[in-house]
């Protein structure tokens, strides 16, 4: 069969014409093999210079284009579009970059001609070699899965649901929620946070188009954008959700406790009843207990002796022999709202946390301070009593090359909140140890200046140990906080009787698991990589799964909100689209040449060469390729190819490179 | 009829005409079949009987070894002019074979080391052998030594290749039945082997890999359950066709490649290169250059037997 | 005349074809000796391209991609980083310098520091000189032809042996 290959040489104005030679190109691309027409237009991406090559087509003079001109970058959609309309597939065309990597970066006329001959002569052998592929459709699920129940999995799931849109919303704890429903107010408005959290958590525990699937892990993922299929593992709670009211009879006579019984008060810190049947807190979503099996009786005793919790449910709701259960359904759209955990100081040992009594993490603190949780909101000594003196310890575990190098973004704020709030509650005096006061968000610097002026001591410098070895008699009994004032220029030791430990912002622990199914990387911060730090902050490397909140970056209240309707309203966008076209040019697997050597399956950054155990060779899920052309690379016997990028074509190239005798 | 059959050896080492005779009883059914009118090695034909054929005379040709001398080539192209079918037989013909090696070095260095230098030789003048001698009147000659190894397709036009150091016996008959049968596929194949990688016919489970280190076989006691390469071994069976048989893999010894790539490979060592590397598990620059020292001879391990027929063929002087 | 090398470059898409489309943009001059080939990662590129390259003729080859943990395919550059560092170390054995490949990262930002590389690495292999592996080959065996010798006939000397 033979092949006509037109050749396409633009002038672009002087921008190409100026620096080569096109008459001594044309003359040199008439005498290459298979080319049977060559023609010249001053802008060959203009209406009449497209109109050219579509004619030619559609006259069937020609059955493979080569556009030499500016970067495929730039041209190369335009020329496929005018190829296709010609009645050419649009993959049987080449271009030539003769302009951004030729006429406009070389001196030389004639050798910058020269230079345009030898690719022009490149293309022409990868055209011989270029086969038609077919572009593909996918459907897009209208359904999407949410991972995670915090306020940005919660955000996410309420937008798409009030489109219309079916939402599964996997999370791993009993109760949706996430951190916000441990908090008491949140800054800088000290609004209250169960006020504004609880209505919504309750809006996707009735929503229709929201399935809540809560104590609930993904175990798989599946599938490709559009088309993903999800399995996910609901624990056993041991208690019957369908027959469950939430009266709360069981744990009102519940026997064991999840809390040490002897604990001091920080040890006791709990929001929800502290028994081994127990809601979270109050207001869960679901308002249904859950058994820990850990503590609880009747598990502990193989005998099954216990049993109060059974016996007090008037409905029969609690089942002890409840298992696990799996289910499977499809999604067209992820959306990871996996969250955060924040730091464990204990890896700090100067700082004492662990070891001290009255030392304790942010997220304890703010357990004490919420008004439904243990201490009644009271801020509290581990003995019961009421601290005189109360030291605010910024950046643990942030902006620290040993721990993690990121700023947590949250931690300056969230302490001004602890400083206000302790100056209400209590008449503690207040000591802030800080590198820098971050406060860049709407409404947060005058919350810092409101405090400036609510008597807290702002000490900037990074503490450097809390003792209890007293030096002086002030000292007795007392947390010591060894720190260096970098405004006073001195090293100061600060004796007081609670300290808070502002600790920094991880991603969870589920976090690596999560990203591994989703196929979406995390970074060496222990985030997920969003497709692009600026255009691209929700989306991910892998179409169809989306990235939000504290698993992405450390961030607020009103940037996670933000950043969960982006991801919803990005996930409606696909929905809308109803099919997406998949990239045409991927990688394949011939079967007949794959001997499963398994070398491939590492490769693929998208989880896109799977290995068929019962074909015993590997696949290419075309979905998921993105046609990079790693696995061709590293396939010792030749068996998967790259379409478009085949071996044989650009092997060509390199031979019509020096095919003019350079 | 019975076919007209000839045996050829140029640069080998006999192992492929042994490999035709380890066909044990089945030379029955190869006598029965066809004539052997050429077999240097066993049976005493004269260059001059072959020169006497009609051109095309010989059904096939079965040609074992590399071309390394004038008289291969010779040979090679009096052969091909004799024969209707040739075929490259073992790794030699095929791809150059173990003596593709010398393709790392020249003529000159390799005479000097094997005449000179080498601990068994004294050679205090250092005569090395020369291709014409006269001696009281009379010629002596020699053919040329080359100072590059080749394959035979890249002297004369061959039709199918019979792989391997040596060709399974089994395949040898095989390919001569095809040529009876006439049952013979396109031309440039490959016979007697099969048409995927040997991890295809290796029966030891494998699973995804990344390299943290490269042993020795004699540093490692081998799971023979397990895939080599995952236990450190160089293992080219994924860059080499099967057919073998698996006899070394069978042996807990890695493989060295002898079936050659498969079509559609050009360069059997780089390809193994490329997919090696592909699976180390450093990222670092100097890790990555630790756990490569740690294979011997990168070069010579990957291109074993396939060196003369790469795509660089040989050594740059 | 001096001597001009030839230098064939692999530049993946995202990062260091669009940087060497920038320093077009920018204007910004450098040797004409390079000929690319784009390809999508140079995870993409398999090192028997290089020795493709090599073979036709290239004097130097120039492999460029996304910087670490850039990769628009997330890893495709690691892949490329250690077959590279594995060419580099079997050339010598070819009798090839090392020197005459060479791997950059070129960010699509880069348009300034692809000039330089190319100015560079020309200046380099320049200094290398012509590498002409066909030609070395036809050099190499130019004597490995059958020979005729003073008393041998047309055949060459082994007529009578077999």
């Amino acid at each position: 069969m033979s092949v006509r290959i037109g050749v396409y040489l633009c002038h672009c104005g002087a921008n190409i014409a100026g620096k080569v030679d096109i008459d001594a190109v044309a003359d040199f691309a008439r005498g290459l093999e298979n080319v049977t027409l060559v023609k010249d237009y001053k802008f060959m991406c203009s209406d009449p210079g497209q109109a050219l090559i579509q004619k030619d087509l559609e006259n069937k003079l020609v059955d493979r284009v080569v556009v030499a001109s500016c970067s495929p970058l730039m041209h190369e959609n335009t020329f496929r579009k005018t190829v296709e309309r010609g009645g050419l597939n649009p993959y049987l065309f080449t271009m030539t970059n003769i302009r951004e990597q030729c006429s406009w970066v070389h001196i030389d006329s004639d050798r910058t001609t020269e230079k345009a001959k030898d690719l022009v002569a490149a293309s022409v052998r990868r055209a011989f070699l270029l086969e038609p592929l077919t572009k593909k459709e996918v459907p897009i699920n209208p359904r999407t899965l949410v991972i995670g129940g915090g306020i940005a999995g919660i955000q996410a799931a309420l937008d798409l649901a009030e489109a219309g849109k079916e939402v599964v919303l996997v999370e791993k704890e009993p109760s949706i929620g996430g951190h916000m429903a441990k908090f008491d107010k949140t800054f800088p408005t000290l609004d209250c946070s169960a006020c504004i959290l609880t209505p919504r958590m309750v809006s996707v525990g009735q929503h229709s188009n929201i399935e809540l699937m809560s104590y609930a892990e993904v175990e798989d993922v599946g599938g490709y954008v559009g088309n993903f299929n999800i399995r996910v593992r609901k624990k056993a709670r041991y208690v019957d959700s369908e027959l469950c009211n939430g009266c709360g009879a069981c744990w009102s006579k519940c026997p064991s406790s999840r809390v040490p019984r002897k604990g001091n008060v920080h040890e006791k810190l709990s929001l929800g009843p502290t028994t081994s049947i127990y809601m979270p807190f109050m207001q869960a979503v679901p308002a249904i207990p859950v058994i820990d099996r850990d503590t609880c009786l009747y598990f502990k005793n193989d005998s099954g002796a216990c049993g109060i919790c059974a016996k007090e449910c008037e409905r029969g709701a609690i089942k002890y022999d409840m298992t696990d259960e799996i289910v499977e359904f499809e999604v067209g759209n992820i959306i990871i709202a996996a969250g955060f955990k924040t730091f464990d100081p204990a890896k700090v040992k100067r700082y004492g946390y662990g070891r001290f009594d009255n030392v304790m993490t942010a997220l304890e603190f703010e357990v004490m301070n919420c008004a439904s949780g243990s201490t009644g909101g009271n801020i509290l000594m581990a003995d019961g009593s009421e601290p005189k003196s109360i030291g605010i310890v910024h950046c643990v575990g942030s902006r620290d090359s040993h721990y993690n190098e990121h700023c947590s973004r949250v931690c300056c704020m969230y302490s001004l909140k602890y400083a206000h709030l302790i100056k209400e509650k209590t008449d503690a005096e207040v000591y802030q140890f800080y590198i820098d006061m971050r406060c860049f968000g709407k409404g947060y610097e005058e919350f810092y200046d409101r405090l400036l002026s609510e008597d807290v001591r702002f000490v900037r410098g990074k503490v450097a140990e809390i003792s209890k070895v007293p030096v002086t008699e002030t000292e007795e009994g007392k947390l010591v906080v060894s720190v260096e004032d970098t405004l006073l220029g001195t090293v100061r030791r600060i004796p007081l009787d609670m300290v808070v430990l502002s600790t920094g912002l991880e991603g969870s622990e589920t976090l690596p698991e999560i990203a591994k199914l989703c196929s979406v990387s995390v970074g060496k911060d222990g985030f997920l990589i969003e497709k692009h730090p600026k255009l691209g902050p929700v989306s991910t490397a892998t179409d169809g799964v989306f990235v939000v909140g504290g698993c992405q970056s450390p961030k607020d209240i009103p940037d996670t909100v933000a950043q969960a309707s982006a991801a919803s309203s990005a996930v409606l966008s696909m929905i809308t689209r109803e099919k997406i076209e998949i990239e045409a040019a991927t990688s394949e697997v011939d079967e007949d040449k794959c001997s499963g050597c398994k070398l491939c399956n590492t490769l693929c950054p998208y989880q896109a060469v799977k290995f068929d155990e019962e074909k015993e060779v590997s696949v290419v899920n075309e979905a998921l390729c993105k046609g990079c052309g790693t696995c061709v690379a590293g396939c010792p016997s030749g068996a998967i190819s790259a379409k478009h990028y085949e071996d044989r074509q650009i092997f060509a190239e390199i031979e019509g490179i020096f095919s003019g005798g350079l | 009829m019975k076919l007209k059959a000839g045996i050829y050896w140029g640069a080998g080492c006999g192992g492929c005409d042994v490999a035709v005779l380890d066909v044990h009883e089945k030379i029955l059914l190869v006598a029965e079949k066809m004539d052997l009118l050429f077999w240097p090695i066993a049976l005493d034909f004269k260059y001059d009987d072959v020169r006497a054929m009609d051109d095309g005379e010989f059904d096939i040709v079965l040609y074992n070894g590399a071309v390394r001398n004038s008289e291969n080539e010779e040979i090679a192209h009096l052969l091909r002019q004799k024969s209707k079918v040739m075929v490259a037989l073992g790794a030699c013909a095929h791809l150059g074979g173990l003596i593709g090696m010398a393709n790392f070095h020249t003529k000159e260095d390799l005479l000097k080391r094997v005449y000179v230098d080498s601990e068994s030789t004294v050679n205090e003048e250092g005569t090395l052998p020369q291709e014409y001698w006269e001696e009281a009147g009379i010629p002596l000659e020699l053919p040329r030594l080359y100072g590059t190894v080749k394959t035979l397709d890249q002297v004369v036009d061959v039709d199918y290749y019979i792989p391997g150091c040596p060709p399974v016996p089994e395949q040898i008959v095989n390919a001569l039945v095809a040529v009876w049968d006439g049952n013979l596929p396109p031309k440039g194949s490959v016979i007697g082997a099969g048409s995927r990688t040997l991890c295809d016919e290796c029966s030891r489970t494998k699973e995804e890999k990344e390299i943290t280190e490269f042993k020795r076989t004699s540093e490692v006691i081998t799971d023979p359950e397990k895939c080599l390469l995952e236990q450190g071994l160089l293992c080219l069976g994924p860059v080499t066709r099967e057919g073998c048989g698996s006899r070394c893999i069978n042996s807990n010894v890695p493989c060295r490649g002898c079936y050659g790539p498969l079509e559609g490979v050009p360069d059997q060592g780089i390809r193994m290169l490329s997919a090696l590397a592909s699976v180390l598990e450093p990222k670092e620059e100097e890790a990555i250059d630790e756990l490569i020292s740690q294979i011997p001879d990168p070069l010579r391990t990957l291109h074993r037997f396939s060196v003369a027929a790469s795509i660089l063929r040989r050594k740059k002087i | 005349m001096s001597f001009e090398p030839k230098i064939v470059g692999f530049l993946c898409n995202w990062c260091s074809y669009t940087g060497a489309d920038l320093a077009g943009t920018a204007r910004i001059k450098y040797s004409p000796n390079i000929r690319s080939i784009r390809v999508m990662c140079s995870g993409r590129i398999e090192p028997t391209f290089i020795m493709k390259a090599l073979y036709e003729g290239a004097d130097g080859v120039l492999i460029a991609g996304c910087h670490p943990g850039d990769c628009h395919y997330q890893e495709g550059n690691y892949k490329a980083l250690r077959r590279y560092r594995m060419l580099k170390k079997v050339l010598p054995d070819y009798g090839i310098d090392p020197g005459r490949i060479r791997l950059e990262w070129v960010a699509a930002s880069e348009g300034e520091k692809f000039a330089n590389v190319v100015d560079d690495f020309t200046e380099e292999i320049r200094n290398l000189g012509p590498l002409g592996i066909k030609e070395g080959l036809d050099e190499m065996m130019k004597d490995d032809v059958i020979p005729h010798h003073a008393s041998g006939g047309e055949k060459g000397g082994d007529d009578n042996e077999a």
